[in-house]
């Protein structure tokens, strides 16, 4: 019996057509993604935490991109400017490029299996984290120490469970006859 | 040759392009950093998102403090008699110090009183708790838990039980903002404690220890110098430790020397800092002498900042 629910928790396979994600679900999942960058951390914990923010938005964008899109992204990225004291349009610019690049990636991600999507999610979560890192020293910040590059590849680590999390409420469900 | 459209058919559109859409948030986003980082006009705009975002904040921590309170409650009895017996020995070795203190007051008002000297120092001091280190890995902050509520104003100074930690940066309503001496370009105005040399101390960012610029290659200090702050400049009231000099160079060739400091308050470890009250306020700064080229230097001033 404990079948079922096992294959529930791996990724959806490439037949597999997912339900529509519903928009509660997705203005939840963003809620619970700025939580989880809000919680206070120190030390190495605080030096290798991903922005699980930026991960359920790149989700989003490639599942979802009629309901999330640049727009909201840069929106968001302003909530978390607010909540990280940053400068006023930092995150926002990272997260409208992350939006923008997952549109444009989202068709071929898509194609591959969820430990290659996490490599090129690596790439893009690393771009942004560059972004970031110019428009800072633009601004005149000092340069941030060698750790400032272990959170988009924790991130992309992270990738597949997410999408594993995210998705489980979109996956057909099954009746029992057909088992 | 006919033009092939890339674009979907017009009962396909969903508004432009993602591409425009980028440009046009990344135009605001640009526009936004600039107001923020030149001018700062978007303060009030970020402490009414604060308080919004504030309920989100207080869940985030939830978690931390609930294991915290269990970790507490775990806590061993051995623990808690080591401790005690270390906090005796510190009483013990304390009291004699202590029991000079009121001489030493007397003597001290005396004085002031003699030389009509403001008393300048902090009276009153707020004891805050560390919330959560600043997430940004460009700056040094750390966020305290208590705000305007507590009567916490920008500018007070910090200070743990080994020196000066920073100053408050920003007020929101339950919590402030401290900016840490080792954040790049804060300024601390410093004098050596052994021979009076007064000099500022600037951070330098994570990672580099803060430094003492401007000083020239003969000034009269040595390694293990500790710096003190000189009160000059208002914030920080005069006296307070801030760090100790840990590496000197001089170099003829140089216009100056090399220093730097290693800040003695546990910057970024200390849980519990003092919040100081504000030092009475200076005398008014004398007008200055009428200067027939003061205007234009103000505007080449602007000009070059804007």
């Amino acid at each position: 019996m404990a079948l079922p629910n096992m294959s529930s928790l791996s990724p959806a396979s490439q037949d597999e057509i997912l339900l529509p994600a519903r928009p509660w679900f997705i203005v939840g999942t963003l809620i619970a993604g700025l939580l989880a960058n809000l919680v206070p951390l120190n030390g190495m914990a605080l030096a290798l935490r991903p922005d699980f923010l930026a991960l359920v938005l790149l989700y989003w964008c490639i599942q979802a991109p009629r309901y999330v899109g640049v727009g909201i992204a840069w929106c968001v990225g302003l909530v978390m400017d607010v909540g990280d004291a940053t400068l006023f349009g930092q995150h926002a610019f990272a997260y409208a490029f992350l939006a923008y690049a997952a549109e444009y990636f989202r068709r071929r991600v898509l194609r591959f299996p969820l430990w290659q999507q996490a490599a090129q999610v690596a790439v893009l979560l690393f771009l942004c984290a560059a972004l970031v890192l110019l428009i800072r020293f633009v601004g005149g910040a000092s340069l941030p120490q060698l750790t400032y590059a272990a959170p988009p590849f924790v991130g992309a680590l992270l990738w597949p469970v997410i999408s594993v999390m995210l998705q489980w409420p979109q996956r057909p469900r099954r009746s029992s006859s057909e088992l | 040759m006919r033009h092939v459209h890339a674009e979907p058919p017009a009962f396909f559109h969903r508004g432009p392009s993602p591409l425009a859409r980028l440009a046009f948030f990344g135009v605001l986003s640009i526009a936004l950093l600039f107001l923020d980082t030149r001018y700062r006009y978007l303060e009030n705009v970020r402490r009414v998102a604060a308080v919004m975002i504030y309920p989100l904040q207080r869940a985030a921590q939830l978690p931390g403090e609930a294991f915290d309170w269990v970790g507490n409650y775990f806590i061993t009895q051995h623990q808690l008699i080591a401790e005690n017996a270390t906090l005796k020995r510190h009483v013990v070795e304390q009291s004699a110090l202590a029991q000079r203190v009121p001489d030493v007051e007397r003597d001290n008002a005396t004085l002031r009183r003699l030389l009509a000297l403001r008393d300048r120092y902090a009276s009153a001091a707020i004891a805050v708790e560390v919330l959560y280190y600043g997430r940004d890995p460009f700056t040094q902050k750390v966020f305290i838990s208590k705000g305007a509520a507590d009567d916490i104003a920008p500018g007070r100074a910090v200070v743990d039980a080994q020196g000066v930690v920073g100053q408050v940066t920003r007020v929101f309503s339950g919590m402030s903002e401290v900016t840490l001496v080792t954040d790049k370009d804060h300024a601390v105005p410093v004098k050596v404690e052994r021979s009076g040399v007064r000099s500022v101390l600037f951070g330098a960012g994570a990672g580099h220890p803060p430094e003492l610029r401007f000083m020239a290659p003969n000034a009269d200090i040595v390694v293990g110098d500790i710096l003190v702050t000189s009160g000059i400049d208002g914030t920080y009231p005069p006296g307070l430790p801030v760090a100790q000099v840990a590496a000197l160079e001089r170099e003829t060739g140089q216009m100056f020397a090399r220093i730097a400091a290693k800040p003695l308050a546990g910057v970024d470890r200390s849980e519990w800092l003092l919040v100081l009250a504000p030092s009475t306020a200076l005398p008014a700064r004398p007008e200055e002498p009428a200067d027939p080229d003061a205007g234009k230097r103000s505007g080449k001033g602007r000009r070059r900042g804007g």
